[in-house]
């Protein structure tokens, strides 16, 4: 059985490599590579999967994940520059792939030894363009 | 492996009417959408394409080619279009239902998708119609 959270936050990034020249850049990422940056307000959805405890009828608190989508995603990312205020992002470019899949690596290892696995990772970075990460090699 | 989709709009018509059958089974089988003059919608296109992550660009896919790719086959040709007189596809015997449209969409994307993307990945996985809010069709390529 899977449960999806939904969470969102607000910041604003710019895509770029340091190693490319600015028109180079400008074809590869079109107006995202705009050099101040913009932003979005990214909605993400965490799905987990598992089976229901028999006793308290839940696959995971909702209430817990919440916390941890918070504590671990939310908190640090909402309403922040991704480039020069969340690393990664100082070294690797902020797409939503890339942010996606740190959202995967904070996650993960927070529901190391629960009864559900973390299945899926969505990031809408706009309603017209979303990512699914379900971890290396998935 | 990393998907990535991608959410497109055009507003189109169509009249469903197939000329296997009579003027009364069709007004059987369609319904409404066999009025003589055809009707329209606003069509939601979602395309999937998953890949590996390149770890230099942070990209599975460049959007911006796929939204050229997208544009030049299909947008350019069915955005405020009939598609029963305007889509050569369906200007046969094929009836415009979106399980069709999504065939015709599928055929095309595939048939610009080594020049947009000439390498083994990103590939298409599934592509999404609406033809209203209740409803949805969906085709997986991979």
């Amino acid at each position: 059985m899977l449960i999806t959270r939904r969470a969102e936050f607000s910041a604003s990034h710019v895509c770029g490599q340091s190693s490319l020249t600015p028109e180079q850049n400008r074809e590869l990422y079109g107006l995202a590579a705009n050099p101040k940056g913009h932003g979005h307000n990214y909605v993400l959805e965490v799905t987990l999967e598992g089976d229901p405890d028999p006793v308290t009828g839940m696959i995971f608190d909702l209430k817990m994940l919440k916390e941890v989508i918070q504590k671990n995603v939310v908190e640090p990312m909402d309403h922040r520059f991704l480039n020069y205020e969340v690393p990664p992002f100082d070294k690797i470019v902020p797409t939503a792939e890339n942010v996606a899949a740190e959202i995967w690596k904070r996650l993960e290892p927070q529901l190391k030894g629960e009864r559900a696995r973390l299945k899926n990772v969505r990031l809408f970075e706009t309603e017209d363009l979303y990512v699914d990460y379900a971890g290396a090699g998935q | 492996m990393t998907r990535v989709t991608r959410r497109y709009k055009f507003a189109a018509s169509h009249r469903l009417h197939s000329s296997e059958l009579s003027e009364s089974e069709n007004h059987e089988l369609y319904g409404k959408c066999n009025n003589p003059y055809g009707h329209g919608h606003d069509y939601v296109l979602e395309v999937s394409v998953a890949g590996p992550l390149d770890s230099v660009s942070g990209q599975v896919v460049n959007v911006l080619a796929l939204d050229r790719l997208v544009n030049e086959q299909i947008l350019r040709d069915f955005d405020h279009r009939y598609f029963n007189a305007d889509v050569r596809e369906f200007s046969g015997d094929l009836v415009p239902t979106s399980e069709n449209i999504l065939t015709v969409i599928e055929s095309r994307l595939s048939a610009g998708w080594r020049k947009t993307f000439p390498g083994n990945w990103p590939r298409l996985e599934g592509i999404r119609l609406q033809e209203t809010k209740r409803n949805r069709f969906e085709l997986r390529t991979n």
